[in-house]
């Protein structure tokens, strides 16, 4: 069932003088109750105004957000229906409350629990389901009293106290240590599954984003440059900007020589390019282009989104903001940026 | 989908332990808290002392105004700050003269506190054109030059009342610290946490009331600790000039007195200086309460004291770099730990 | 306390030249005043070798970042150095204390012998002057016999060595991204050839791409100007990848050590085993994937046994009541030391527990 649909979502930004700059452009996707889609793209990729957007913090500049098939749904509803987990577990509890304030708010706010004893066990139960107890005990903690895991745990259970149908997760556990991420991310994974949950999973991590999402999207400089099932977009990735992050992925088992012969590689990609030293304003064309070791005359247009792999039931299938996979176009680069070992 | 899931055992063990409790357990730490700041005590003793000696006062005093024939007596047994020029009983008119001087300073103050944190609050959290408007009224407040316009309407409502004092000295004090207090509130106002209040849908004037205006408490508290000492300065200094109604005994008031009287060139030195050493001494504890605060407030300026012996030591090769200076970006300075 | 870690002064490698050792810590001890001292750093001990890449792992608050600061003398009060030795062998072959040296021998110390770059170093750029003076500045400090041109030319060399256009030296920090100028800080480090580069977290502020053109420009600059790295970073899938050598940290203290390229598979502490658990690999099977439960322990608090004896799955009866030394596993491809009653045969046979090797997934 899907439980948002966005339809060609444009958002811009006013600037000083001139145009506004136009953050994301055209993007269309939609979230299903149960599954999780990752939004992979680095800072500036404009991941995190597609969530503002999503969230209602800005209005968007064109297209719309359809929840459950309606696009006029009132504040309140869509408040209820469509949350949020900060990326910044420390920045995102209020420093001067409790955690029961934290949880009981939402609650009383929505009207999902009366005043009193219901709200009192909503709280309790809303802590046990984010593992963390005793309740009692830390519903009458502070933030700071609270490790970094902690906190983010109550972050997701406030998130949930709306019973929400969308969860949009902002890079949930880039500000965790790595030894406590996984726990969150199995948290928001088995959350997902008991309430039946539409996941967007924001992230910079390919590795994370392709275990805990059926689907990925790539995002680049306000664009979908490559989507489809996570498998194959980082198993087999077409876009070369997906190839470069793919490549800059750290490989754990690899040996001295995989590792050496890499760097060459990509080094000799690099030269070819030449980001830094080039970086020109693109208009209408593709946006990698400046960066793209493949890039030709007919980047300057705008590329058209082209099927790659097959159309796999449910999803869209796998598709690639792309010329070099445009129909007619000369044969695509297998992989020019080395993959990464193979799975052993 | 994740082949394996693990509910993590986020037991009891977790949890680092922390204070909660009742009222009384609250007493206590705020207890623990003052004693923490050797500033904060000596600010809150001296000023409990003023407010004491303002609420007790009085009613032990003698009539303040009451003469007798004892002319600038130095003090004595009989008067233990002396007397004036006309046999008034300095001690007396500095009991009297302390109660309306609080009086005068906290409700200003208040007052001043009250206009500064609606329109430095408002206007940060509302934006757009309500913020404008706020802003250029703060502007125009804060660049109207303050005494000269407290003197212009202090001498239009001369002999006015008590109330009319308090109102010129708030209305020309407030500016400053709305500024400040928009300032944080634009910040507040993105942080993640009102962004979630937001989002799940909690009303605006509760975002203001619950979620920014408790971390601002800080500020307010400090701005209010300021703006009380700056009250009590001004209504000193409009009294000095006689601007004020000669009858309200305030320590400003006093000091016109004496100073009409030529209280300096006489000698009697007991006259001017328990008014002017209660008004520093005053504004003295307010600032260690205010700086008292701070520190037991910020963790940041939580000072660990190892010993009077070891600090000294190491006082003088600490150094602190500009950080601006290129070397900085580099490791040539800083400072080595002592062995 | 742990025992100075042993086998640290294995042999040298074979036919890598001569790769003496050019920075020994020994027993390094740090502490936070406070009511209750903070131990951040417990005994400390390792070696680096020239021309070596040593890589510090360890989660926030293992003392890896407070480490950084004790082997460059930069701590600030309220941190102080209780114990331990710096020895720094110059390339000239010298042994310097690096404890007994005054501020102005310190001074000439750092950079020349010893440089470091740190997470925020690209903010520590100053705003108001070009790159270029910024550079000039280091040269008159360091080497005032050097000729205005010289310093120029030394400068461009410099940007061009680490792939930023030579014509950026008139270029304001702002103009640049966060990458280039993360480059321009790394190239400022270099800038007087230093024998040892201190890397404390220099990459993670900036997007995957950027990390990686840094990394690969490091490793290169490295291969070819022969510096030796300790590189600082909570990333352990990185550091398996860049390192010579691995110093896992936790509770202050260096818990595995181990050349890093047979790590991933053989990780003998369970800390270790779970920090490698605790991120999927991309291209890897798709397995088990969980994080270790729990948090790291109180600083402050002197616990008798292991310090990860709360989180760990192992913990048997030794683990809370006496601390692991490290041991010397005795494997072949180098010194490899754990601190882990798993490790040591006298308590092994207690255990009645495998060892753990070969517990890995």
């Amino acid at each position: 069932m899907t439980a948002l649909e966005v339809q060609n979502l444009s958002v811009d930004y006013a600037q000083a003088h001139g145009r506004p700059f136009r953050a994301v452009h055209n993007l269309s996707f939609s979230l299903e109750a149960g599954r999780t889609l990752a939004l992979v793209g680095e800072s500036g990729s404009g991941k995190s105004s597609v969530l503002k957007a999503l969230s209602r913090l800005v209005r968007p500049a064109e297209g719309r957000i359809l929840l459950g098939g309606r696009d006029d749904v009132r504040g309140r509803e869509y408040r209820r229906a469509v949350q949020m987990v900060f990326q910044d577990p420390f920045a995102s509890l209020n420093p001067s409350h409790t955690i029961d304030h934290h949880l009981r708010r939402p609650l009383l706010a929505t009207g999902r629990a009366r005043r009193g004893a219901p709200a009192d066990q909503a709280v309790t139960e809303l802590l046990g389901q984010v593992n963390l107890t005793p309740a009692a005990d830390v519903a009458r903690k502070r933030p700071h009293e609270l490790s970094g895991g902690q906190r983010q745990r109550v972050a997701i259970a406030r998130a949930l106290a709306p019973q929400p149908d969308v969860l949009l997760a902002d890079e949930p556990v880039s500000m965790l240590d790595v030894s406590i991420r996984l726990e969150i991310l199995n948290l928001l994974d088995r959350l997902k599954r008991e309430r039946d949950l539409a996941l967007l999973y924001v992230t910079h991590d390919l590795a994370t984003a392709r275990h805990f999402s059926s689907e990925i999207m790539v995002m680049y400089r306000g664009e979908v440059v490559e989507r489809g099932p996570s498998d194959e977009v980082i198993l087999a990735p077409k876009h070369p900007y997906t190839q470069l992050l793919a490549a800059a992925a750290p490989s754990t088992g690899a040996t001295r020589e995989q590792v050496r012969e890499g760097r060459r590689v990509r080094q000799a990609a690099r030269a070819q390019r030449d980001a830094e030293r080039r970086e020109i304003v693109v208009g209408d064309g593709c946006r990698f282009r400046p960066r793209c070791p493949f890039a030709m005359d007919s980047c300057v247009r705008r590329p058209p989104e082209a099927q790659v792999g097959p159309a796999a039931g449910g999803g869209s299938g796998h598709g690639a903001l792309c010329w070099l996979y445009a129909e007619g176009a000369g044969k695509a680069p297998a992989a020019t940026v080395p993959q990464q070992k193979p799975a052993p | 989908m994740t082949t394996a899931d693990i509910t993590s055992a986020a037991g009891p063990a977790e949890l680092p332990p922390g204070p909660s409790g009742g009222p009384a357990v609250r007493l206590a730490s705020a207890w623990r808290t003052v004693r923490r700041s050797r500033r904060l005590s000596i600010g809150l003793a001296l000023i409990a002392l003023f407010v004491l000696l303002g609420v007790v006062g009085p009613f032990f005093a003698g009539d303040p105004n009451g003469f007798s024939m004892d002319l600038a007596q130095p003090p004595s047994g009989s008067h233990w700050l002396g007397t004036t020029q006309t046999g008034q009983d300095v001690f007396d008119q500095l009991m009297v003269s302390t109660r309306l001087s609080l009086v005068i300073g906290v409700a200003a103050a208040l007052l001043a506190t009250a206009i500064s944190v609606v329109i430095g609050i408002g206007g940060g959290f509302l934006g757009g054109w309500s913020d404008e408007t706020l802003s250029l009224l703060s502007n125009v407040f804060l660049v109207i030059p303050g005494l000269p316009l407290v003197i212009v309407i202090s001498s239009y409502s001369r002999g006015g009342s008590l109330t009319a004092t308090i109102l010129v000295i708030a209305i020309t004090s407030w500016a400053a610290s709305a500024r400040v207090l928009r300032a944080q509130t634009l910040s507040l106002r993105t942080r993640d946490y009102v962004l979630a209040a937001r989002l799940y849908g909690e009303k605006r004037w509760r975002i203001v009331l619950v979620e920014i205006l408790p971390n601002e408490a800080a500020i307010i508290v400090s701005q209010f600790i300021f703006a009380v000492i700056f009250a009590i300065l001004t209504q000193a200094g409009l009294a000095f000039l006689g601007l004020q109604n000669p009858s309200d005994l305030t320590w400003g008031n006093m000091l016109y007195f004496a100073q009409n009287a030529e209280a300096l060139s006489s000698g009697s030195w007991w006259w001017f200086v328990p008014p002017g050493l209660c008004i520093a001494v005053f504004g003295a504890a307010m600032s260690l309460i205010s700086f008292g605060l701070d520190e037991v407030l910020d963790p940041k300026l939580r000072v660990y004291r190892p010993g009077r012996q070891k600090r000294s030591r190491r006082q003088p090769d600490r150094q602190h770099p500009d950080r601006q200076h290129p070397d900085q970006q580099q490791p040539i300075q800083g400072e080595e730990a002592a062995r | 306390m742990n025992a100075p870690a042993t086998g640290l002064t294995g042999p040298a490698e074979p036919a890598a030249g001569p790769r003496d050792v050019v920075l020994r810590a020994r027993d390094i001890r740090v502490e936070y005043d406070g009511e209750r001292p903070t131990r951040a750093v417990r005994g400390v001990s390792f070696e680096l070798r020239r021309g070596e890449v040593l890589g510090i792992a360890g989660e926030s608050g293992c003392g890896k970042s407070t480490l950084a600061y004790a082997l460059t003398r930069m701590l600030k009060a309220p941190a102080r150095m209780t114990g331990g030795s710096l020895t720094f062998r110059t390339r000239e072959g010298e042994e310097l204390d690096l404890l007994s040296l005054d501020d102005e021998e310190l001074r000439t110390f750092r950079w020349t012998r010893l440089s470091m770059v740190f997470q925020s170093a690209m903010n520590a750029l100053n705003p108001v002057t070009t790159i270029g003076r910024q550079f000039g500045d280091i040269f008159r400090a360091h080497r005032p016999d050097m000729g205005k041109d010289e310093r120029l030319s030394r400068t461009r060399a410099l940007l061009e060595m680490v792939g930023i256009d030579a014509g950026r030296t008139s270029s304001y920090p702002h103009e640049l991204s966060g990458g280039m100028r993360q480059r321009v800080v790394i190239a400022m480090a270099l800038a007087l050839e230093p024998e040892v580069v201190i890397m404390d977290e220099p990459t993670t502020a900036l997007d995957v791409v950027v990390q990686r053109e840094i990394l690969d420009e490091v490793e290169r600059l490295r291969e070819e100007l022969g510096f030796s790295v300790i590189f600082i970073t909570h990333d352990l899938g990185l550091l398996l990848e860049i390192s010579d050598r691995l110093a896992v940290m936790y509770a202050g203290e260096i818990i595995e050590y181990a050349p890093a390229e047979e790590l991933a598979t053989r990780a003998a502490h369970p800390y270790t085993q779970g920090l490698l658990r605790s991120f999927p690999d991309l291209t890897g099977v798709r397995r088990e994937l969980r994080g270790i439960p729990g948090s790291p322990p109180d600083l402050r608090a002197e616990p008798p046994g292991c310090a990860f004896a709360d989180r760990c799955e192992h913990a048997f009866d030794p683990c809370r009541s006496s601390a692991p030394r490290l041991l010397d596993l005795g494997r072949p491809g180098g010194p490899w030391t754990a601190a882990c009653h798993l490790n040591d045969p006298g308590h092994r046979s207690a255990a009645g527990a495998p060892t753990t090797e070969g517990r890995q997934s």
